[in-house]
């Protein structure tokens, strides 16, 4: 069984199929990424596996459990945490309070604000932001925002991570650090999907790639053959197939 | 290394905190224990005007409770707060007092979880307007319902003594702010605040958004409840025009922000200076005293966006950096 499987997921906005018939699935331990040009689709698949959306038809199943029935919260319990293309933290709330809400209600457990206080801390420590756990999440750089948006993610617990455009906006030596950080995250035991337009960060970190245009899905494979997919370089890469190599 | 550092400054953090909260415990129970010994001072106005301070102290404190960290605008107040009148004017004389408080409080509550299923969905304005027009519903469906079931318009509630009324706003005012600051300082209290900041990432957090706005928006309409069971049994009449008063869901909001919001104290102090403002204007000028208060409120929230509260901790940070500067 995969971790996580979607089977003919469809969402349309008024006459627009912003999601057309799509199978995926993802397997523990994986990094899958996901890419294709702007409006592709995928931070609306996104938005349908953390159930901000709900797909119509189509069914997604995590470890066989269905999701499409529950609401976003009890997703987050099961273990499926995301982050956001723009930042969605809380920014008049102390660095270190913004993660500690993923560790209290997020994990599914009781647990004491202590002990969340401490979950919170270490998941700072591993996005290096914990000397700036008491300022206010609002005054952190961009960069540090999106930091604090995966401690936030990593202090539920999940068993997946959703990164969306984790590296959009970032300069050269943060997207470096960025891709040791989606490593790291993945050498914890947490499988992670990954929706980036930096085709060298994707094509670097992932195991497999899933393209999506107008959609729907139009390939799969790993870096190499995704990136020598005729269909591909025609809607995506163009004149850029070669970064892989 | 590291660790050992950022330890002793977590607790002497903490022993700072906790040094100032004494202090801060010590005067709060000091204003509490004089405020609840005044009937046995004096009698006559003192006590009335403070059971009005107190009234509206229940009031913004309660609508703070939940509109102060989630932002969502409740217009609803005096829909809960009608029903308390009602619900001392139904069961008069057949239960004992302390007992029609407590079930317009249970009253209020359920109310308010039936409400908020539907309202809270709103967001911004429109659940601002649904909640104020959710008073002009109940107050027309009671005032249709005693037209035909009882075929009259107004109630008489027993009344009880001023100096009881007192005891039991001061009670019921100690339990509102308790509540509050139990809140504030609980799991709930930041999942409240983060609801408030970005609802979207709190439900992704693993937030239970609706759950916890409708049972905060509830208890907040449990004290409300009460307050308006108090404040009708010193009135022997009632009617679905004086319990449904439109003014005690504008005024809590007013003098919440005039207070300000920041600290639980901001609402506190916001009802006292506001309802001893208006008693005096009140008096002084009875036929001006809406256009003053208008001119107040607009100076107010002008020259003191984050209310009386801003203005003292501007003043406290100044006054603190005036004592360093020569040092």
């Amino acid at each position: 069984m995969h971790l996580l499987e979607g089977e003919g997921v469809t969402k349309h906005f008024g006459g627009l199929a912003a999601v057309s018939d799509v199978d995926f699935y993802v397997d523990q331990g994986e990094i899958l990424g996901l890419i294709g040009p702007n409006g592709a689709g995928k931070t609306t698949l996104f938005n349908l596996i953390s159930a901000s959306l709900k797909p119509k038809p189509g069914k997604i199943a995590f470890k066989g459990v269905d999701l499409t029935p529950l609401p976003a919260y009890k997703i987050c319990r099961l273990g499926i945490a995301r982050t956001f293309q723009t930042v969605k933290i809380f920014p008049n709330v102390p660095v270190a309070r913004n993660v500690m809400v993923g560790a209290l209600f997020g994990t599914g457990r009781r647990m004491s604000s202590r002990q969340a206080l401490k979950k919170a801390e270490e998941a700072l420590e591993f996005v290096d932001l914990l000397p700036l756990k008491n300022v206010p999440a609002g005054d952190l750089t961009l960069a540090d925002q999106k930091r604090l948006e995966v401690a936030r993610a990593l202090a539920s617990d999940p068993e997946l991570l959703l990164l969306d455009e984790l590296m959009a906006g970032l300069t050269q030596t943060e997207v470096a650090e960025a891709i040791g950080d989606v490593r790291q995250v993945r050498d914890r035991g947490i499988t992670v999907i990954m929706i980036e337009h930096l085709m060298q960060a994707i094509m670097a970190v992932s195991d497999r790639i899933v393209v999506l245009d107008y959609g729907r899905k139009i390939a799969e494979g790993t870096p190499r053959e995704v990136s020598a997919d005729p269909k591909v370089i025609e809607v995506y890469l163009g004149e850029e197939c070669d970064v892989a190599s | 290394m590291k660790t050992a550092i950022t330890k002793n400054k977590a607790g002497g953090d903490a022993a700072v905190l906790t040094g100032k909260n004494l202090a801060s415990l010590a005067l709060v129970l000091v204003i509490f224990v004089v405020v609840g010994l005044v009937p046995t001072m004096t009698q006559g106005y003192p006590v009335t005007l403070l059971s009005y301070i107190l009234r509206y102290v229940i009031l913004a404190v309660a609508w703070v409770l939940f509109s102060g960290p989630t932002g969502y605008m409740s217009l609803a107040s005096a829909a809960f707060y009608g029903l308390g009148f009602y619900m001392a004017a139904v069961f008069s004389g057949r239960m004992p007092f302390p007992v029609i408080v407590l079930v317009a409080g249970v009253v209020g509550f359920i109310v308010a979880l039936g409400v908020g299923g539907l309202t809270l969905r709103l967001k911004g304005v429109y659940f601002a307007i649904f909640t104020f027009a959710l008073v002009l519903l109940v107050q027309n469906v009671v005032l249709e319902a005693e037209r035909l079931i009882t075929h009259t318009r107004g109630r008489f509630v027993e009344t009880t003594s001023l100096s009881t009324a007192y005891y039991a706003m001061f009670i019921v005012a100690v339990l509102t702010i308790g509540v509050c600051v139990l809140i504030r300082r609980s799991r709930y209290g930041l999942a409240l605040q983060s609801i408030g900041e970005y609802e979207e990432a709190a439900a992704h957090s693993g937030i239970n958004v609706v759950r916890t706005k409708m049972l905060t928006f509830a208890t907040s309409a449990v004290f409300m409840g009460m307050a308006g069971a108090i404040v009708a049994t010193q009135r022997a009449y009632i009617d679905p025009y004086i319990a449904f008063d439109l003014n005690q869901s504008f005024l809590p909001v007013v003098m919440a922000m005039f207070g300000g919001m920041g600290l639980l104290v901001g609402p506190v102090i916001g009802a006292a200076v506001f309802t001893e403002i208006q008693e005096q204007l009140q008096t002084r000028f009875p036929n001006l005293f809406l256009l003053i208060v208008g001119m107040v409120l607009i100076v107010a929230i002008t020259f003191m966006p984050n209310g009386i509260l801003g203005v003292a901790q501007r003043a406290w940070r100044w006054l603190r950096g005036g004592r360093r500067a020569p040092a």
